[in-house]
């Protein structure tokens, strides 16, 4: 069964553009999936409308059950209970140590202490970073940080995880480090989507691959099919990175 | 029990915010300080008022004068007539001799004065104090009364009362149009206080928005930290309503002036004066801290 269903989803935004054209989409539960496409190909708005953000301006969106359009703008909050967020600029509060700013979601819910304390030392414990509970986010390097971010958008338990090109800000090494956290996480049941424009990583991940383009799916490479050749020397896919690094 | 553990933390946060803007909430709890003493002076004042206006009126009398020339018949026909009257409550025989005599009491010059007079020379009349039932109604009585044949004049101290209790409706009024505009400066100081901690807490509730906090639990420390500008702001007030209004009440042994003019008692006056002050003060700043969410936080 599809655990997210996007049927002919426009989004046209308040100044005219229109970002999103009749997109259809289908991901399966427990999937892990690359978005990607050149700058302003509409990678974020097509995320944003999944977390409602932004709402579509025609079609429908589905995620679990949940007509996502039709949730009043007072009840996306149950949604996103549901979710977990993740940005390249990680959003931690700097005042917050690590341990606080992951249990501050749950303290959010209104639960109680002792679950708070257990789900988010569980959290930080599964993103690898156990010793630095007590570190300020400027007492930790951006791999870090950006691990604390996952650990935040994942302390309660999503079904859902939704990566805004998470590694935008990091090295290489570091970026590749963060999406095997992603991989476990996408192990231990939790379906994975994640915006990116670093074309190795997509390489080496060997995971399904889905290709933006001016508001619509280009191409959708099924896990597994570029196992043998390399998958950026897709001419499509060649243009989307060669915009990017023009771009950004 | 989520909503409690919800609300216990956004009482925290709110008290920070307090802090953390502290020159601003400094400002607005100023402002509402100053508000709410002016609410208190005049609350304190038009109490009192109405209070000693009730109390002169209720043992309000027409005094009535006769002419000099009268008999002793003639004056009981004159009693006989006023007791007829409706509103009258009772009437007590004062004659010319026995008010001399008072006079004489009440100082050294009257004394001299009065002592010379023969009987024949006294200029002063035979009176019957009249007491009414119903004092809105003392005007009409007297006029009554005027109209008896053998009664040379009325008095009563309807036109002393009147022109107090203009007085006093002036002040009034001005107290009340000076009170809102001072809570409209409170009001407005807030919603500026409040905004700015908005403004300095976007990064917070983007965060609160994305990890799925509800829109009431994310105004709500926003409102509670207008709820505690009025409460810190009511604190300075309410002592002085209580402290300086009972120590006003002892240094004056509860009257001024003369026995007329009684004052309410402390207790508990300045209670109920000191829970309207809170409530006030709680109120306009969470008007205030309502505004500038709606207006400002964007959710
Ligand atoms: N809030 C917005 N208001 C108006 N236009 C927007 C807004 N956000 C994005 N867009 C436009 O929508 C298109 C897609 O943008 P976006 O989804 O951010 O692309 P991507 O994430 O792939 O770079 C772009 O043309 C962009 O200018
Ligand atoms: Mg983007």
């Amino acid at each position: 069964m599809e655990f997210i269903k996007l049927r002919n989803v426009e989004k046209v935004y308040p100044t005219g553009v229109t970002a999103i054209y009749g997109l259809n989409l289908d991901i399966k539960k427990g999937d892990f999936a690359f978005i990607i496409g050149a700058s302003g190909s509409g990678k974020s708005t097509l995320i944003k409308m999944l977390y409602r953000e932004e709402k579509a301006t025609n079609g429908e969106i589905i995620i679990g059950g949940v007509q996502v359009g039709r949730l009043k703008n007072r009840k996306v909050y149950k949604l996103r209970r549901k979710l977990g967020i993740v940005f390249q600029d990680f959003k931690l509060l700097p005042r917050l140590t690590a341990y606080e700013n992951v249990a501050f979601a749950l303290e959010m819910y209104g639960l109680p202490k002792d679950e708070v304390r257990m789900k988010t030392l569980k959290a930080l414990d599964l993103v690898g970073l156990k010793e630095k509970v007590k570190s300020y986010p400027n007492e930790l390097s951006g791999g870090e940080q950006q691990r604390v971010a996952i650990a935040r958008a994942i302390v309660n338990a999503p079904k859902l995880l939704i990566c805004d090109e998470p590694t935008g800000n990091l090295d290489k090494k570091t970026s590749l480090e963060i999406m095997k956290v992603l991989e476990v996480i996408n192990n231990l049941g939790t379906t994975v989507i994640v915006v990116t424009h670093d074309s190795d990583i997509v390489n080496k991940m060997k995971k399904r691959v889905i290709l933006i383009d001016q508001g619509r799916v280009k191409k959708d490479f099924e896990k597994g099919t570029y196992d043998k050749n390399d998958f950026t020397k897709d001419e499509d896919v060649q243009k989307a990175f060669v915009k990017n690094e023009d771009g950004e | 029990m989520k909503t409690f553990r919800i609300l216990v933390r956004n009482i925290r946060d709110g008290l920070k915010n307090v802090v953390r803007n502290l020159s601003l909430s400094f400002a607005s709890i100023s402002c509402i300080t100053v508000t709410l003493l002016l609410v208190a002076v005049s609350m304190i004042g038009s109490l009192n008022v109405e209070n000693f206006t009730k109390t002169i009126r209720d043992d309000f009398t027409i005094v009535t004068y006769m002419n000099n020339e009268l008999t002793e018949d003639q004056e009981n026909e004159i009693k006989a007539q006023i007791q007829k009257i409706n509103n009258v409550e009772s009437i007590t025989f004062e004659s010319k001799k026995e008010i001399a005599e008072q006079m004489k009491e009440e100082s050294e010059v009257f004394n001299n004065i009065i002592t010379s007079w023969s009987d024949s020379e006294n200029p002063l009349y035979d009176t019957f104090k009249v007491k009414v039932k119903d004092s809105e109604k003392i005007s009409d009585t007297a006029e009554k009364i005027k109209k008896i044949e053998g009664i040379a004049q009325v008095k009563y101290g309807e036109g002393m009362i009147d022109s107090l209790m203009t007085i006093f409706n002036i002040i009034e009024k001005i107290l009340i149009v000076v009170v809102i505009s001072l809570v409209v400066v409170t009001a407005f100081l807030i919603v500026n206080t409040i905004k700015i901690t908005i403004f300095s807490r976007q990064e917070e509730v983007e965060i609160k928005r994305l990890v799925g906090a509800s829109n009431f639990s994310i105004k709500q420390p926003f409102v509670i930290e207008g709820l505690f500008l009025g409460l810190l702001g009511s604190i300075v007030p309410v002592l002085v309503t209580i402290y300086a209004y009972s120590f006003f009440y002892e240094k004056t042994g509860g009257i001024l002036f003369s026995h007329f003019i009684k004052l309410v008692d402390p207790y508990p006056f300045v209670f109920i004066i000191s829970i309207i002050l809170v409530v006030i003060g709680i109120i306009v700043g969470m008007f205030g801290s309502s505004r500038a969410v709606r207006r400002y936080l964007k959710i």
